[in-house]
């Protein structure tokens, strides 16, 4: 879907981006990760065009981004950034509608497609629709901003660090949103961030930059197992690794079928960490197992967080 | 710490609770009873002899009491809303009331007085009609309103005194007996102000608008932008519309027949334009520098062209700074266009200077008025646009 091949970017002299090559396939859910500085923004930002690279390829379906007029080429791929940018001047729906406005849908289509999307992002259209940005939340200015960067359907999603202002609660909510979107659509997706928390949350694969090199690329698990270097160590945290190693594992991974447990029951879908949260809260070494319906399942032990870890 | 030890204490500051009501009546009952409130004259060109209100010939001055006793219970009145309404509208009917009182006695003495008289206001009545405007005005910016209705209801404040001047109640005052004598060079001279206000505005937007997208969007050309024009603005009026003599006269007998001359029109028009760039190049580029950075990051990512951008986004962000800065134009524009007439582009300038000229108060008061009037009413009115436009954005 995504391509680029020994691609340097300058800025006076010093490269942001080195010689990266990086190929990212059709539904993939792409994570730059990096310190600032490492040029994670700067590659995002030269898939469409809004930089331009000095040397190398940037390809996309196939084709080079230069051969493609730069708006044709942004209308195709949805865009959604930390400072939001919504226009002050333009209620929630004449926002959502930006792209579909340029590409001449029509009225009652546009109309449509903008109810659809503030539903899928947990806004009620006839409360959000009329309102002006000023008038919502951080986090409901941020729904409106995915909103309105999947609104043609793109067959890609940019993200720069969209959920780096919000605060955790919405930050958390809206990470969700986001992995049930792509679950559901199978956009590709790439996403720039520095959280390495919310990269190993989402991301299928995370690419960890520095100094506009790829350091490492790989899936969330390899990166936590087999860390490249000290230097992903470091940027993981060395100190947090086991409970990130437990939260790329859920309680269906390792629950027992059919055994019984006493006490409140927690749901399948949750993380080995959360479940770990759970155990230490209750003073308990066993957790009944519930699945998505509310049904027994079985039981977790606590020491079945340590079985075959990786 | 000192109010507190002085004001809290002791029981008059307990009671006053409009302070500066308190100081406006104050200084009307000193100017009321101190100064002259008409001033008679044997002609339109001596200078009059000073009545005090309390020695008028007509009587209706008591009928002030009834105003005076609304404000002085208003300065120790709860702060209330309706306080403030109330007070707004007891001045604007004063600043009425005097105009009439004036007026009447104008009309009283002018049966015993010989037929050239003139009565005119007196310094107290102008004082004490700028005291009841004050009041007014005060009483309004209190009442805490929106602001479009906030300059519609400062424009209201004149109407009881616009009703007045339109039933011929002033009509015996020396002003609007040099008003009749000059009907047609008035209403002349009122369409030239207006002419050439439009014929400066026109080009000032065509010019200054695009000068300021560009100073938008290159710094070193708006830097250099503002030094020329800030150094046009330091050059005083009557200069520039004499430096432009020159150059167009020449340009004149180059050109015979294209209508182009030294002095009228066409030199007024320059100078008044190039005077308005300055307040229109900033506000545009200011307009466009407030437009978040954001907002342009996210229309180009989404695929708008620089075209979609500045008609879509950039432009109607920058309107509402534009429009201030049409505004403080519009209304520098209409004042300096009385200093044209120096230069024999006629507008109330004329009236003023020919005024000047024959030391006849009331003929540069005829040319003047209308002119405050004027920039008053264009100010509300922008005013009122620009909040239209604000409340759309909410």
């Amino acid at each position: 879907m995504i391509e680029l091949r020994e691609v340097s970017k300058a800025y006076g002299g010093i490269l942001a981006i080195d010689g990266l090559s990086l190929a990212i396939g059709r539904g993939e859910l792409v994570a730059l990760i990096g310190a600032s500085g490492s040029g994670k923004s700067t590659l995002l930002k030269m898939i469409n065009r809004l930089v331009e690279h000095d040397r190398g390829m940037v390809l996309f379906q196939g084709e080079q981004v230069r051969s493609f007029r730069p708006e044709d080429l942004r209308r195709r791929m949805g865009y959604a950034i930390q400072s939001i940018g919504l226009f002050p001047h333009w209620n929630v729906a004449r926002n959502i509608a930006t792209v579909p406005m340029l590409l001449g849908w029509t009225a009652a289509r546009i109309a449509a497609r903008v109810d659809e999307l503030l539903a899928l992002l947990g806004l009620d259209p006839a409360v959000y629709r009329e309102r002006y940005p000023q008038q919502l939340s951080g986090g409901q200015q941020q729904r409106v901003g995915v909103a309105r960067a999947l609104a043609a359907d793109p067959e890609v999603l940019l993200m720069d660090e969209p959920f780096g202002a919000l605060d955790p609660v919405n930050r958390l909510a809206l990470q969700q949103e986001l992995a049930r979107i792509h679950r559901a659509s199978g956009k590709t997706i790439v996403l720039v961030t520095h959280d390495i928390d919310e990269a190993l949350r989402l991301a299928t694969r995370v690419v960890l930059l520095h100094h506009g090199r790829i350091v490492q690329d790989g899936t969330p698990m390899q990166l936590l197992a087999e860390p490249a270097n000290d230097g992903v160590s470091d940027f993981i945290g060395r100190g947090d690794l086991g409970l990130r190693l437990l939260g790329q594992h859920t309680v269906a991974e390792r629950v027992r079928i059919g055994e019984a447990a006493d006490g409140e029951a927690i749901a399948a879908t949750l993380s080995l960490r959360e479940a770990l949260s759970v155990f230490v809260a209750r003073h308990t070494d066993r957790l009944p197992v519930i699945d998505g319906v509310g049904r027994a399942l079985g039981a977790i032990h606590f020491a079945d967080l340590l079985r075959n870890n990786g | 710490m000192a109010a507190l030890a002085f004001g809290e204490g002791s029981p008059a500051a307990v009671l006053v609770r409009n302070r500066v009501l308190l100081v406006l009546c104050l200084a009307a009952a000193v100017v009321a009873f101190g100064l002259a409130f008409v001033s008679v004259a044997a002609n339109r060109l001596t200078t009059g002899v000073g009545v005090a209100l309390h020695g008028l010939a007509s009587d209706g001055a008591r009928w002030l009491g009834l105003p005076a006793s609304v404000l002085l219970w208003a300065v120790f009145a709860p702060a209330t809303r309706r306080r403030h309404a109330i007070v707004a509208i007891t001045g604007s009917l004063l600043l009425a009331g005097l105009a009439w009182l004036a007026g009447r006695e104008a009309l009283a003495q002018s049966a015993s007085l010989p037929s050239l008289a003139r009565v005119s206001f007196g310094g107290g009545c102008w004082i004490l009609m700028l005291l009841a405007w004050l009041a007014a005005a005060d009483a309004l910016q209190r009442l805490g309103l929106a602001l479009g209705w906030r300059s519609l209801a400062h424009t209201a404040l004149w109407l009881p005194l616009l009703g007045l001047l339109l039933s011929g109640g002033l009509d015996a005052l020396s002003l609007l007996k040099e008003y009749d004598n000059r009907q047609d060079v008035f209403n002349a001279a009122g369409v030239r102000h207006l002419q050439i206000v439009g014929a400066t505005l026109l080009p000032a937007l065509l010019i200054g608008v695009p000068l300021g997208v560009a100073a938008a969007r290159h710094a070193l050309f708006g830097r250099n932008l503002f030094a020329v024009l800030n150094v046009i603005q330091t050059v005083p009026s009557i200069a520039l519309f004499a430096l432009l003599i020159a150059p167009l006269a020449s340009l004149a007998s180059a050109l015979p027949g294209w209508g182009i001359q030294g002095i009228g029109l066409l030199p007024a028009v320059i100078a008044l334009t190039l005077y308005a760039l300055l307040p229109i190049v900033h506000g545009t580029a200011s307009g466009l520098a407030q437009v978040p950075a954001a907002a342009v990051e996210a229309a180009l990512g989404m695929g708008m062209t620089r075209r979609q951008l500045f008609w879509q986004v950039e432009a109607p962000l920058a309107l509402p700074v534009l429009l201030s800065g049409l505004r403080v134009t519009t209304v520098q524009v209409i004042g300096l266009a009385v200093v044209a007439a120096l230069i024999g582009a006629g507008g109330f300038g004329a009236l003023v200077f020919q005024g000047l000229a024959s030391s006849a108060l009331d003929l540069v008061l005829l040319g003047v008025l209308p002119v405050v009037a004027l920039a008053v009413v264009v100010d509300a009115g922008l005013a009122l646009v620009a909040a239209a436009l604000q409340g759309r954005a909410r």
